[in-house]
């Protein structure tokens, strides 16, 4: 049976317990006078039942599904001859889409080598058995752990209790996957920068002033060698990031001060939401239009006044990335503003002084380090942001300062490098998580002080 | 004395530039939202009038007459050989017999008007109909793209490049004896992807983004919901609480494209899960809007007051009776409207689904959850690195779609929070 049909079933069967439960502890309550003298009201024996029946065999469902299919590719792999045991990671998954293909008849088996048509007769003949063992494991465990958990109710044990303690269980580990992806993102991404560093060294990683990650099909041909130096990378980000921030911080924070001290209500339930569209629309609009209206247009405009420019310039990627910032920091600073308390404010305009002038010598001072933590947050989304600068910026790591030359990012290398076919042993492929751990532990730095800032300040003026 | 109104004297002096300072400034507020609010027009008007056309196909229609001489059949009355038949020449013929101009050596010239797809259209119709065979009649077809975009962006010279003179005069002739008109495009409803522009649809993207969308869902919906009551109502004030709330707050800030590593590293190259599938997408977005789910239902926990739980303790419900008969209730219209924001952020992330390889060609519309799919933003991700100008009109179209559906996402929720939302 199909795993999802089995989920389905499974949990069919655990209503049926959750029924005979409630059904149970209500017959066995009659003699003693009614369900007032059980322990728990009939639903919770009912649930209690349903969960006896349903939970160990979801899990073993969901374990076997998931280590079903490298189990039998083990197993597989192990009956070939020594001959044939693929050397790279490479090899061998081609070698598995190969026995796959034999076993599902999209290749004739009379067109591959003997033992590879064995060891897909036999993968075929322990995908068939490996459903068929799943099947009754599951429904055994369900019938039978249901069955248990039918006997066993009695009118004093107290169901409401123990249902009640799996739940709090369930509600803790639902909280917990939170902490078991921040483990998986730092596993996934540490494994493989480990192998990476194994590959190239450490000092041209992260000294190294070129990048060209090509490896060549050949070990001896020329220039075989990829240059692997992250500083034309993580210059390009800062560049992008920085012409970015040019813009939204200037524009977002104005707009913010202007939204919470001038503006009317009217205007402000207007103009907010407005500003909120810009945050909604998907970084692949954005980065749609970086690439088709903004670049043509700044190239255009430069080749008009006399200046070069190319056609992917780190200025369009960075003016887009800033548009799509600007309510992240409005928002952020409007948040910031608001919580500076209305003394402050009335204490200055008693003084005499203007509203621009609370605003920029008592305000704005004030909310300093909470907008300095807004704005670090805004930095820190404009580094991972990938969409604008795949499809604006270029793929030419230039060591550059200048805005209206081709630049490329960090993110822009991770998603080229892992497009497509990837091989699990080359650096080419290593180096894109390499890279995905300096993102993740650069963003997460910012971050963390960031919402320090933010967090400490906040309880300033609470 | 004297001190005394030199120094009013010194306020008023001073109060003209400082009144101009003031206007400055608000001034500088006004052009910051102006410049701001530009931007998102712009960003509207040059995608709608990029993209309009993309909603219209041309078509082109012809009398063709099914001459069996014409697709070298000897057996018209064999099914198996009308299958293998020639269904380009008829096509050619017909478009060369609605042009007089035109000669014997234009042929090729004349089969570049019709949709390379024409053919199969044609024999489609013919293996239905086998009475049709020997019969002349008039039937519409899909016009070659090149001919779409010359007469969407009639003018335009971007647009011409691709046609001859002669092509071009041939279309506007056809156009004015209104042969070749344009219409709806119910392919872009209707189809998958296509490397022919004008058979491209956004059907199967829209239905692998729903795929993905029900999976994370499924998931996200449940999971969020139980963190946030576990972290608001449960949890002891220690330090394993406290590392919990950090780590949701930092997820909320990681970059999307992280995700995609972790879905590459964990699900696919650990578990061995299939590439390009809604499934790993869901998850991988799952994990993604989770921080934002749980953040946002456990403020909607917060907003109910503590007389509601007061009240339900006093007459002797236990703790986990209170949340789940009282506070959740009370929470939930917040607890979905954040949910509905959330959902509304995954259905428009691209950068961690190309990591996952759903960024592959797919022609067919996904019928399961481990089908191969692409989803909205990654097929306009897709058109929009295409060299071709009817591609590009479709990347526009394809984003309006994406926008239609968020938009209305968006409203549900304000519509949500408006109706079912309770101020205490």
């Amino acid at each position: 049976m199909q795993p999802l049909n089995l989920l389905l079933l499974t949990m069919l069967l655990a209503a049926v317990a959750y029924v005979l439960g409630s059904a149970r502890s209500r017959t066995l309550a009659m003699p003693l006078g009614g369900v007032r003298h059980l322990k728990s009201l009939p639903g919770y024996y009912g649930v209690r039942a349903a969960i006896w029946c349903g939970v160990p065999a979801l899990v073993i469902l969901g374990l076997w599904a998931a280590f079903e299919g490298k189990m039998i590719q083990s197993i597989v792999v192990g009956t070939l001859p020594d001959t044939m045991i693929p050397d790279t990671a490479g090899e061998a998954s081609l070698l598995m889409s190969k026995i796959g293909n034999v076993a599902n008849g999209s290749l004739p088996p009379g067109f591959v080598e003997e033992p590879v048509a064995k060891a897909a007769e036999l993968l075929q003949v322990l995908q068939v058995q490996s459903k068929i063992y799943m099947t009754g494991l599951v429904l055994a465990v369900a019938l039978l752990a249901g069955f248990v958990g039918w006997v066993r109710i009695r009118p004093l044990l107290n169901a409401r209790e123990q249902v009640e303690a799996i739940l709090r269980w369930f509600f803790f580990a639902c909280a917990g996957v939170a902490v078991l992806t921040t483990v998986g993102i730092v596993f996934s991404v540490v494994f493989e920068t480990i192998r990476f560093f194994e590959q190239v060294p450490f000092f041209e990683f992260f000294f190294g002033t070129s990048w060209s990650p090509q490896l060549a099909l050949r070990t001896d041909q020329v220039g075989s060698e990829g240059a692997f130096g992250m500083i034309p990378l993580f210059t390009g980000t800062l560049l992008i990031s920085f012409i970015a921030m040019l813009i939204a911080a200037p524009v977002g924070l104005l707009s913010a001060i202007y939204l919470s001290e001038y503006a009317n209500k009217r205007v402000r339930s207007t103009v907010k939401p407005l500003l909120e569209m810009l945050a909604g629309i998907p970084t692949v609009v954005y980065g749609f239009f970086a690439a088709l209206t903004v670049a043509p247009f700044i190239s255009d405009l430069a080749s008009a006044i006399g200046v070069e420019a190319s056609s992917q310039s780190a200025l369009a990627a960075g003016l887009v990335m800033g548009i799509m910032i600007i309510p992240f920091v409005s928002s952020l600073s409007d948040d910031v503003i608001n919580a500076v308390p209305q003394t402050l404010r009335d204490g200055s305009l008693a003084l005499g002084a203007t509203q621009s002038e609370t605003m920029k010598k008592v305000i704005f001072p004030a909310a300093l380090p909470g907008i300095m933590g807004g704005l670090l947050l805004a930095v820190s989304r404009a580094i991972g942001e990938t969409m604008i600068v795949v499809m604006a910026a270029g793929l030419a790591a230039n060591l550059t300062a200048n805005p209206l030359e081709t630049v490329t990012t960090v993110t822009v290398q991770i998603v080229t490098l892992l497009v497509g076919d990837q091989e699990f042993d080359s650096a080419k492929t290593l180096a894109a998580f390499a890279l995905g751990a300096m993102l993740f532990i650069s963003t997460l730095l910012l971050n963390v002080i960031a919402l320090k800032i933010v967090r400490k300040y906040r309880e300033q003026y609470d | 004395m004297t001190d005394h109104t030199s120094q009013a004297e010194l306020v008023r002096r001073s109060l003209k530039g400082r009144y101009r300072k003031e206007r400055r400034f608000r001034a500088y507020g006004i052009v910051a939202i102006a410049i701001a609010l530009a931007a998102l027009v712009t960003l509207f008007t040059d995608i709608v009038g990029k993209g309009y056309t993309g909603f219209l196909k041309t078509t082109i229609t012809l009398e063709v007459t099914m001459d069996p001489d014409l697709m070298y059949l000897d057996d018209p009355t064999d099914p198996k050989q009308v299958r293998m038949a020639d269904f380009v020449a008829p096509l050619v013929a017909a478009v060369g017999r609605a042009l007089p101009s035109a000669t014997q050596d234009d042929q090729d010239a004349l089969r570049r008007l019709i949709n390379p797809y024409a053919s199969s259209e044609l024999r489609d119709a013919l293996i239905e109909n086998p009475e049709w065979m020997g019969t002349t009649r008039t039937m519409s077809f899909l016009a070659h793209s090149n001919v779409d975009v010359y007469v969407k962006h009639k003018g335009d010279a971007a647009y011409s490049i691709k046609l001859t003179d002669q092509q071009q005069a041939w279309v506007d002739d056809l156009r004015a004896r209104e042969l070749v008109e344009t219409s709806f495009n119910d392919v872009f409803f209707t189809s998958g992807d296509s490397r022919d522009p004008a058979k491209a649809g956004v059907l199967g993207a829209i239905v692998g983004s729903l795929l993905t969308m029900i999976i994370t869902l499924v998931l996200a919906f449940p999971i969020g919901v139980a963190a946030a009551i576990y972290l608001e109502e449960f949890a002891p004030r220690n330090k394993l609480t406290d590392f919990i709330e950090v780590n949701i707050n930092n997820l909320a800030a990681v970059p999307s494209i992280i995700f995609g590593l972790l879905g590459l590293a964990i699900f696919i190259n650990l578990f061995g899960m299939p590439r390009s599938v809604p499934v790993v997408g869901g998850l991988v977005l799952t994990l993604m809007t989770l921080p934002t789910i749980i953040i946002s239902s456990r403020a909607a926990i917060k907003s109910v007051p503590p007389s509601v739980r007061e009240a339900a303790e006093g007459i002797g419900a236990s703790k986990m009776q209170v949340v789940l008969h009282h506070v959740l209730p009370l929470a939930l219209p917040g607890m979905l409207t954040g949910s509905i924001i959330g959902m509304a952020q995954a259905l428009g992330e691209t950068a961690p689904l190309l990591l996952i390889g759903m960024v592959a060609f797919i022609v067919e519309v996904p019928e399961g959850l481990f089908d191969a799919a692409t989803v909205l933003p990654v097929q306009v991700f897709l058109w929009a690195g295409s060299p071709e100008l009817a591609f590009i009109e479709r990347a526009s179209a394809a984003i309006m779609v994406l926008l239609a559906f968020l938009m209305s996402m968006n409203a549900l929720a304000i519509w949500l929070r408006k109706r079912l939302e309770r101020r205490w």
